[in-house]
């Protein structure tokens, strides 16, 4: 799927082309032909594009963001665009909502940027598009080599907690790309997360390349080069700004999209059961008030608690969960006390509590700071009240159409 | 990150003083600002910061650092429980 995107990625690397000087495409020329009218009209379609760039190899893909290739001791390496093309806008905004994303890496290898040469400093990344986008953006004006891990196409962070952005994969990638050829110093530069996955004196022994620990976020990479590799306390520190949190929700709720067909069907089979055995009717009109309930969990858990995250009270996720639930909950009540009876409208309301709740708990895994001992204490005292509390929506639910 | 505090000990995270060489290693991966060197050693100084991901045990050259790092996610957690962290024949826990 992504191999097809020619603008965004690349399904090998481009070492064995050519290089040179930048190919500027040329606008498609027009032939005497196309210029006479009538056998214009005899063609079908739209006038053909431009002409395939002179790096174009059988087999290959290229690459949107590589501008052309420069000539290294290790052989061609392609030279990247540090402006993100409207594809790559796109392509970004679709991995954020869980579309293309798991398989949204570039081939792994060496690249550079601007005019480097054997003294540049070399930055080391993830092969997960969006985070290669988040580093190149930052590099206008600048000389770098980038070294990009086969972290399949996972982001640095995450890599490194599944050791994929690891110690072998550093010094591995240092080896097949032949950095020790290209650069004459012997400095890596790795983001900080990457520590999590890669220890710096192990690279040092198995490569001859010393790990300087980099920024945390690419938009500091300037300033720590300018600052002769240094970090201050704030590019150490991760940060989980309402932005931050927000740009997480699209691919939250499209986890959800699987289980909710499932749901939904458990929803109105439930509500169709009665004095009547099972009543279509009451399958539609009351699955949909557990529908709409449960809707509401699924705002209060998965958007709620994201955007109002350090102001709601309470330390563990399932309780800030449950406390959006009941402001959601109170919302459905509201909204249905004149369709639906007292004893429905209490299922409803731990409806949409427990499913915040529990979604609110999921949420820690998105965050930058719950620690996995932490977010088990909390799921052994949250999940059973979870579970009680859905059990009972679901007893209260069915007895009130035999109330009824 | 002041503004965001998890749950209060249970951090896994233990440092041996006597091992630390005080190399500030531990003060530079560390995204959360646990640890700080004074008097060539390290010390613990935010331990309720911690999210235990494992950066400062993986770089801590003589090894003084302990922590039992993992995925601070519920999800990872519950396949944990149902099939063990390693997997059974049904396959090994995926992360998000």
């Amino acid at each position: 799927m992504i191999n097809n995107m020619k603008d965004d990625c690349c399904s090998a690397n481009n070492e064995k082309g050519s290089y040179g000087k930048v190919s500027h495409l040329k606008p498609f020329a027009s032939t005497p032909l196309m210029q006479n009218k009538k056998e214009e009209a005899a063609c079908c379609g739209l006038p053909p594009g431009p002409e395939c760039s002179k790096f174009a190899r059988p087999g290959y893909e290229l690459c949107g963001f590589v501008e052309d290739f420069i000539d290294t001791a290790a052989g061609p390496v392609p030279r990247i665009g540090t402006k993100l093309s409207a594809a790559d806008h796109v392509m970004s905004v679709l991995a954020r909502f869980g579309i293309g994303r798991d398989s949204y890496g570039i081939a792994p290898g060496i690249y550079c940027t601007g005019t480097p040469d054997a003294d540049s400093p070399v930055l080391v990344t993830a092969n997960y598009k969006l985070t290669f986008d988040a580093l190149r953006k930052e590099l206008a004006s600048l000389s770098a080599w980038i070294l990009v891990l086969d972290t399949r196409g996972i982001n640095v962070w995450c890599a490194a907690g599944k050791s994929l952005f690891s110690t072998e994969e550093v010094i591995k990638r240092v080896k097949v790309s032949g950095l020790d050829k290209i650069v004459s110093h012997r400095e890596l530069i790795l983001p900080q997360l990457s520590a999590t996955g890669v220890s710096a004196i192990d690279v040092k022994k198995g490569s001859g390349f010393k790990v300087i620990w980099g920024p945390i976020r690419a938009n500091d990479i300037k300033n720590f080069l300018n600052a002769g590799k240094e970090a201050d306390k704030s590019m150490r520190r991760v940060t989980f700004t309402v932005l931050e949190r927000l740009i997480l929700v699209p691919v939250e709720l499209s986890f959800l999209v699987k289980p909710t067909f499932l749901i939904l069907l458990g929803i109105f089979l439930l509500s169709g059961i009665g004095t009547d055995i099972f009543s279509l009717k009451d399958a539609w009109g009351r699955g949909l008030m557990v529908a709409f309930a449960y809707a509401a969990g699924i705002f209060a858990g998965t958007v709620f608690v994201p955007v109002v995250l350090p102001w709601i009270p309470g330390k563990a996720f399932s309780i800030k969960g449950a406390v959006t639930g009941i402001i959601a909950a109170f919302f459905v009540v509201m909204t249905l006390k004149n369709v639906a009876n007292t004893w429905e409208l209490t299922a409803l309301f731990l409806c949409t509590t427990a499913v915040s709740s529990y979604l609110g708990m999921n949420f820690t895994g998105s965050t930058p700071y719950t620690s996995p001992s932490g977010v088990e204490k909390e799921m052994r005292k949250a999940i059973p009240v979870q579970a009680l509390t859905g059990f009972a929506s679901i007893v209260l639910w069915i007895g009130a159409a035999f109330i009824k | 990150m002041q503004d965001f505090r998890y749950l209060y000990d249970v951090s896994t995270l233990s440092l041996n003083h006597e091992a630390c060489i005080g190399c500030g290693m531990c003060e530079i991966v560390c995204p959360h600002g646990v640890f700080k060197v004074e008097n060539k050693r390290a010390g613990i100084i935010d331990k309720n910061g911690c999210m235990e991901c494992g950066a400062c045990a993986k770089n801590c050259p003589p090894e003084a650092i302990s922590v039992n790092p993992g995925v601070g996610c519920a999800a990872y957690i519950i396949q944990t429980w149902i099939i063990g962290k390693n997997g059974n024949s049904r396959g090994i826990a995926k992360c998000c």
